[in-house]
């Protein structure tokens, strides 16, 4: 489904800030993989998954999305493979937009805009019955302006928007991070509903290391823009914490010093 | 009391206000434009000092080469259209900041604008050109209702210009609803999810750029008819205008008015608000050289209201009050 071939980013060329966020790094999901992504904080794991959303050009290095390169695809493009949800509540949705217009915008990823009616009658019955599988009451506010509404149903929002058009890969970049423990619970639950449902391919992010063994198929360790740790099945079944921990020490040689990630066990 | 003196002043003031309604609305349309990129698109569009003129000179040309009044506007619309173009790729393609972009093209319409019209200043007659709306349709200069009502409807600026107006805003409303006009609101409210839903930013703020200057231009070309002449600098300050009457617009029917629709009306009639005060200004006698330095002051202070309001006004959560 989704093929990486030693791609490489360096930010900052040439100043003092220079930073090679990847390095040489490649992956291979294969349909249906759900692989959660965990590291230390400049790891690469959000840059990875920008290189793959397309937000910028990588240095060198192909982007294979369903057997198509999409290396050179700009972001726009490549949104027609991709649901993507972010860290920031704020940034998956249009805050000055109602419910169901952003709804409309996001069923219409990878189609041509044109000049007909931007949500159709009939697509409010759908709106309505997704949102109330949500469970946050949603489904009686459809025009209610997306910016009123908290950073957990923003959150949940973005996931709906994010699958509305079965995408190919699904992109979930620390997607609960900014929510209290409750909310990211629930959100949490929602995206394994999600992708249970629609037998979706997905990377999730996280720094939370139980949520990272609890849930997916798949589980990588990244360190300095590589991935240093790549685990399936039932060995990554039967991982704890203090497993990954060790298996950190050994592999990059430091201690798993993150207090974000200490904090979160 | 009143004596002869001020009730003579009184009437002068009141024969100024058609006047001033009319001057007001074709500056709504223009606002219009402004609001498209000031508030839709999140862009601080300066070109629009060059496409009203723009917008006059082409209008003006073509009407004294003996085209047709309506034909003549198409065609300042599509040069208005082309400016925001240029503006567009400036910031787009060439990565220029919006504002600088909007500068630059400003700068070289000015020479464009010279060069359409040949010199500063072009006049036109309204007796010998059959003009949509001109000052001297205007209160009881044009057909008096009684004569004949095809010319009195025809011959009547203010209502010339008001349903162009509504034209205008139905069409926006229209647009603003359709998959396209969503995706370009959705650009400039959050261009990152824009980009993640696959939508084309880049195309978008071009083609609100052009939709916006196209306006403009045309509001120009209205006003060029209007007064009887283009003129090279009629553009000048444009901007601040716009701006006023959407920022007036928006303090006085704001709180009423929620739908698109509605808000594209306020900003109309925030434009209509704005040459009213101003002729009020100018019969208190106030020097008319300052006009602009005050436009200016005051769209400053308003600009400055919500940054304000959120720095000094917001209350600061007070520290133990659950315990």
């Amino acid at each position: 489904m989704l093929e990486i071939k030693e791609i490489s980013k360096t930010f900052n060329i040439g100043t003092v800030n220079e930073k090679r966020a990847l390095n040489q790094l490649s992956l291979t999901l294969n349909d249906g993989d759900f692989v959660t992504v965990i590291g230390g904080n400049g790891a690469g794991k959000s840059t990875m998954l920008n290189a793959i959303a397309g937000v910028w050009p990588v240095d060198e290095g192909k982007i294979i999305i369903d057997g198509r390169d999409v290396t050179m695809l700009s972001e726009y493009k490549r949104a027609k493979f991709l649901g993507r949800v972010f860290q920031d509540p704020m940034t998956g949705t249009a805050a000055t937009m109602g419910i169901e217009e952003n709804l409309a915008l996001a069923l219409r990823r990878g189609g041509r805009r044109t000049l007909k009616r931007g949500i159709k009658n009939e697509e409010r019955k759908l709106y309505r019955e997704l949102l109330a599988k949500l469970g946050l009451g949603l489904e009686t506010r459809l025009t209610s302006k997306v910016g009123l509404l908290s950073g957990g149903q923003r959150q949940a929002l973005t996931l709906l928007m994010a699958t509305l058009e079965r995408p190919k890969l699904l992109l979930l970049d620390e997607h609960t991070a900014a929510l209290d423990p409750k909310t990211a619970r629930k959100v949490l639950e929602l995206t394994q509903e999600f992708v249970n449902e629609q037998k979706l391919t997905a990377m999730m992010v996280t720094h939370n290391m139980k949520d990272a063994i609890a849930m997916g198929n798949r589980l990588i360790m990244m360190h300095e823009g590589r991935i240093i740790y790549d685990v399936a099945g039932e060995e990554k079944k039967n991982l704890t914490v203090d497993d990954l921990l060790r298996k950190f020490g050994e592999v990059s040689g430091e201690e798993f010093a993150n207090d974000r990630m200490m904090l979160a066990n | 009391m009143l004596d002869m003196f001020t009730i003579g002043e009184l009437t002068k003031l009141f024969n100024a206000l058609p006047g001033a309604v009319a001057q007001g609305l074709i500056w709504g349309v223009m606002a219009i434009g402004v609001y498209i990129t000031y508030r839709v698109l999140d862009v601080a569009d300066l070109t629009v000092d060059g496409s009203l003129g723009t917008g006059g000179a082409v209008c003006i040309m073509m009407l004294l080469s003996g085209h047709n009044v309506w034909v003549s506007m198409l065609a300042a619309m599509l040069a208005g259209m082309l400016a925001g173009m240029v503006t567009g790729i400036l910031h787009t393609f060439m990565g220029i900041p919006a504002i600088l972009a909007g500068i630059l093209t400003q700068l070289s319409l000015y020479s464009v604008n010279l060069k359409i019209l040949g010199k500063a200043n072009q006049v036109i007659n309204v007796d010998r050109y059959d003009l949509l709306v001109s000052l001297r349709f205007i209160g009881g200069a044009g057909e008096s209702f009684n004569n004949n009502i095809l010319n009195f409807l025809y011959k009547n600026t203010i209502l010339i210009v008001a349903v162009i107006v509504v034209i205008v805003i139905l069409i926006l409303y229209w647009f603003f609803g359709t998959e396209l006009g969503c995706s370009m609101r959705a650009t400039g409210c959050n261009d990152r999810m824009a980009r993640a839903q696959g939508i084309n930013t880049n195309f978008n703020r071009v083609l609100g750029l052009m939709i916006s200057n196209g306006l403009v231009a045309f509001s120009g070309a209205l006003l060029s008819q209007y007064q009887g002449f283009a003129d090279v600098n009629m553009g000048r300050g444009a901007i601040v205008i716009g701006l006023a009457a959407v920022i007036i617009g928006e303090a006085i029917f704001g709180r009423i008015f929620h739908n698109f629709a509605l808000r594209l009306l306020s900003v109309a009639l925030g434009g209509v608000v704005y040459y009213l005060v101003l002729q009020v200004v100018i019969w208190r006698g106030i020097d008319t050289d300052l006009l602009k330095l005050l436009s200016a002051a005051v769209v400053a202070v308003f600009l400055a209201i919500p940054y304000w309001k959120s720095k000094y006004f917001t209350k600061p959560v007070k520290k133990g009050e659950n315990g």
